[in-house]
């Protein structure tokens, strides 16, 4: 491979010009980010359709070892990047937590598509995780059903942007850069539902309430269910903006102490307004270039 | 000339659907009556003598080869649940239809398993999801979601977690269009409350424990599962659901004596995305970008089997028109190259897993690029097509093949349509499979490792319901094609391809040929579209195209898919609830079938082998699971 000296060679010390080609002068955090970004290596390992997609990326036409993806690999010990490519549900989300575990680090996840991003087609299914950034930290998301060989290859861009902006020197930035082993991520379990060991709190207390009240032993007694735990949210929120923070996995405190859901109105309203804004726009420049 | 001598009754195997059915009327005339409904066909048979009843449809009427079973929960439409049959003639011919039925508290139907073995899996996913006993079952446990579960969720009262409304269109988002996320109400996706005294720490078991109990071999599953008395011959060896050549999230728990494999459980569900599920809640427009996701490696064929089948109802009723003679032939045309398509991933990765890791796929990818290239020119997407619809198609082709995902540079991709189907049709894909042919049909390896290895006999493939290269590898020449035509197979002129052998060879000869007749058939499809050039692809403006009107009834609509015969089975309640939404979606996967006799097609042979033998089977796990 063709080393480019100039693309490291970004300090403010000067190297004299016939020395160029031959030395560079480069922060630590720079040289190993460099070396890291230009060998990623992927999980051989596809859920779904957008697996397809992705050998489609991986084979001669689109090939991404030319982006320093170089080859799959089919056990996690050797892949640097869990590539999410399809459907998560929930009985699949236990062995993919168990191989993101396995991952030694520093290791990152890309989410293709909407089923991993969020979903997908299939998210209101009563075996589907709606996104696998519920269960893993994702550094990039995908878009699309599946997304074409370009777009994959653009998240995998963007994702080596990524690490050019991170540094070994900040700990916090990074978990991995930090001082001590890294805690892994709680295997989730298949009970009556699938049960992420870090709701097992919410899980005992639900559990105590029915023991107290028979309102809610009906296991599968919806809409009343869903009020319940609605129910309980809200009031989880209320409390959590009455306690002081604990940096719980529970908590979702909001700045503006509103309910989510208030929140989301909002947020959707502007996106709406901002989506028929961008129709106008579109239909006027058409309009015009029809006009000329 | 006067006296003819009486005609002799014909055998009772070459009746007419009616005769025998009529047959069975009269013989058995206290367990059997018409199902006299409206739009249904076929019998109801009494649940205590269909084990009995089946045996003679099975030997003495000659249907021996049990297409689908499935359940339908009538739920405030008589209130019990009703498994329904479609039994076929190996040697062609139409459906004989027959039906049981049971309450819903307690429901129980007997086990056909021990006429068809193909009833097996789909009598566990009936009893996994719709909460139906088959007493006679060998195996009667989940096999889609987990054992532990809570509930059978497509029963009509049980409710997902981000349950919304019993259908769409859903009021939240039309007509006004204020769209909530079912998350923001329920935040932790759950619809499950914990019973006082659930024990959290041993949950993970029972699920596990289900697997490995039933390999039934002897094997000490107290023992093995307590890690410190592991002290055996035997060894329970997991493949999966990670694993370079499950082809997706499958997974077998194998048993093995050395590297001799004893026996063989397939577990599945890791990608069960509750398609018919979603499928009844949707309406039947909304199901064929969904039906793309099924066999996601030939998106087409779905939506063909899928639009026959709602057409099949449509017909009963007025407001359709036939799809026009040019929609017909874009049909096939598109159906016969994913069948090409779907063919070269299959030998593709059938050579990964006998071991030519990865290098025979990238030849033959090449030629599925230049089919994509089309497709999304056409359809408007590489892989998810969405392309046909009731009574016609989603567009004509377009005049010229432009790149879809580059519309600012016309350079990187244009060429004149006609031009570039005929190019591909009568040189580059005839090239293709000269040059696998070439490269694999007479390699020593590609021989030494299939030949004589994963035998399926011809009995055995019948009686387990296989489908596809996987039967038609083991001498029975079934094609539905010719077996049952639909669109205009009839008119064209291609064979059935079948070996005899019944081994991974034979069922790559038969791949290599179905590629060789897809060619054939995609040849005389070429003038064909030039002589209706200009015809429209819609009968009659596009009526009913977009809102179909389903009248009361079930169809069953079948097409052969490459992986094998793709079935959907629907029933509509007619809008008599106001609803455009299908009852009953249901689909007959063959990936999902053609897993039954794996077990038994395994064990004997060495583990190297098993992952060749699930290859050659060719599944995708989209389909497996639904
Ligand atoms: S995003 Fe679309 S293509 Fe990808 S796995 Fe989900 S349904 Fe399949």
């Amino acid at each position: 491979m063709e080393v480019k000296l100039q693309e490291l060679n970004a300090t403010e010390f000067p190297v004299p010009v016939e020395l160029e080609d031959n030395i560079a002068i480069t922060s630590l955090s720079q040289l190993y980010n460099w070396g890291r970004r230009n060998s990623m290596w992927p999980m051989l390992f596809g859920l779904a359709c957008c697996a397809i997609e992705m050998i489609a990326t991986a084979s001669s036409r689109f090939d991404f070892s030319r982006f320093g993806f170089e080859v799959m690999r089919a056990t996690p010990r050797q892949a640097d990047l869990m590539i999410v490519s399809g459907t998560v549900t929930k009985k699949m989300v236990v062995p993919i937590v168990r191989l993101y575990n396995q991952m030694p680090e520093p290791k990152y996840v890309l989410a293709m598509g909407a089923c991993a991003s969020g979903g997908g087609p299939f998210k209101e299914g009563y075996n589907v995780v709606s996104g696998m950034d519920k269960y893993l930290p994702v550094d990039v998301y995908v878009p699309g059903c599946p997304p074409t060989p370009q777009a994959l290859l653009f998240g995998m861009i963007a994702l080596q942007r990524k690490i050019d902006g991170q540094s070994i020197a900040n700990g916090d930035d990074v978990p991995w850069y930090g001082e001590g082993p890294a805690e892994p991520t709680p295997v989730p379990v298949l009970g009556p539902d699938i049960i992420d060991p870090r709701q097992m709190d919410m899980i005992r207390r639900q559990a105590e309430a029915a023991a107290e009240s028979m309102a809610l032993l009906g296991a599968r007694d919806l809409p009343a269910a869903t009020q319940m735990v609605a129910a309980k949210a809200e009031t989880a929120v209320a409390e959590a903006v009455a306690a002081p923070v604990d940096g719980d996995a529970l908590s979702f405190v909001l700045p503006t102490g509103g309910t989510p859901w208030a929140e989301a109105e909002d947020i959707r309203e502007k996106r709406r307004l901002r989506a028929l804004a961008r129709k106008a726009l579109r239909a006027s420049r058409r309009a015009q270039a029809e006009g000329e | 000339m006067e006296t003819l001598a009486p005609a002799p009754a014909a055998p009772l195997t070459a009746t007419s659907i009616d005769e025998a059915l009529d047959y069975l009327k009269t013989a058995h005339p206290h367990a059997v009556k018409a199902d006299d409904r409206d739009g249904y066909q076929g019998i109801i048979i009494d649940a205590d003598s269909l084990l009995e009843l089946a045996q003679v449809i099975r030997d003495d009427l000659g249907f021996d080869y049990l297409s689908s079973a499935t359940a339908v929960d009538y739920l405030g439409e008589g209130d019990h649940m009703e498994m329904v049959y479609h039994a076929y003639r190996s040697s062609g011919g139409s459906a004989l239809v027959f039906k049981a039925q049971t309450d819903r508290e307690n429901a129980s139907i007997p086990s056909l398993t021990p006429v068809w073995r193909g009833a097996d899996f789909q009598e566990r996913e009936a009893w996994d999801l719709f909460g139906i006993r088959f007493p006679g079952h060998g195996n009667l446990k989940r096999i889609l979601m987990w054992e532990g579960f809570s509930g059978h969720p497509m029963r009509k009262d049980w409710r997902e977690a981000y349950y919304e409304e019993e259908q769409k269109p859903f009021d939240s988002r039309w007509p006004g269009g204020h769209v909530h996320r079912s998350e923001e109400k329920n935040v932790f996706g759950k619809n499950v409350s914990y019973p006082a005294d659930i024990d959290l720490g041993r949950l993970a078991d029972t699920s596990e424990r289900a697997v490995y109990q039933s390999l039934g071999l002897g094997v000490d599953v107290e023992r093995i599962m307590d890690k410190d008395g592991f002290e055996t011959n035997e060894l329970v060896v997991n493949m999966g659901p990670h694993h370079p050549s499950t082809h997706g999230v499958f997974r077998m728990v194998l048993t093995v004596d050395g590297e001799t494999v004893t026996s063989l459980e397939p577990v599945m569900g890791y990608l069960h995305r509750n398609h018919e599920k979603i499928g009844e809640r949707n309406t039947y427009l909304h199901n064929i970008p969904f039906t793309d996701r099924l066999d996601y490696i030939s998106s087409m064929g779905n939506n063909h089997g899928y639009v026959l089948a709602v057409e099949q109802l449509m017909s009963l009723g007025r407001r359709y028109n036939p799809p026009t003679y040019r929609c017909e032939a874009l049909r096939v045309l598109m159906v016969e190259l994913s069948r090409i398509v779907n063919h070269l991933w299959a030998i593709g990765f059938w050579l990964n897993d006998i071991g030519a890791f990865f290098t025979p796929v990238l030849y033959f990818i090449q030629e599925r690029e230049r089919i994509m290239d089309f497709f999304e020119a056409v359809a408007g997407s590489r892989m998810m097509c969405n392309y046909m619809r009731f009574g016609g198609l989603f567009g004509d082709l377009p005049e010229r093949i432009k790149s879809v995902s580059n519309l600012t540079n016309d350079r990187v991709r244009d060429y004149n349509t006609m031009q570039f189907l005929t190019e591909m049709i009568n040189e580059r894909i005839p090239r293709t499979i000269d040059e696998l042919e070439l490269l694999l049909t007479q390699n020593e390896i590609v021989i030494e490792r299939s030949i004589g290895v994963g035998v399926l006999s011809r009995d055995e493939a019948i009686n387990c319901s296989a489908a596809g290269p996987l039967l038609r590898g083991s001498g029975v020449a079934y094609d539905i094609r010719r077996a049952e035509p639909y669109s205009i197979y009839p008119e064209l002129d291609f064979d059935v391809a079948v070996e005899n052998a019944g081994d991974m060879y034979a069922r790559y000869q038969v791949r290599v040929k179905e590629l060789r007749e897809s060619v054939r058939i995609l040849r005389q499809i070429l003038p064909r579209l030039e002589a209706t050039k200009g015809q429209s692809i819609w009968a009659d403006g596009k009526v009913g195209a977009y809102a179909p009107r389903v009248p009361l009834g079930e169809a069953y609509g079948r097409v052969e898919n490459g992986k094998g015969e793709l079935g959907y089975y629907i029933v509509s309640a007619g809008g008599r609830n106001g609803t455009s939404n299908p009852w009953r979606y249901h689909v007959r996967a063959p990936s999902f079938i053609n897993l039954t006799p794996l077990g038994a097609m395994s064990t004997g042979h060495k583990v190297a082998d098993i992952v060749g033998i699930l290859g050659s089977i060719d599944i995708v796990l989209g389909e497996t699971d639904r």
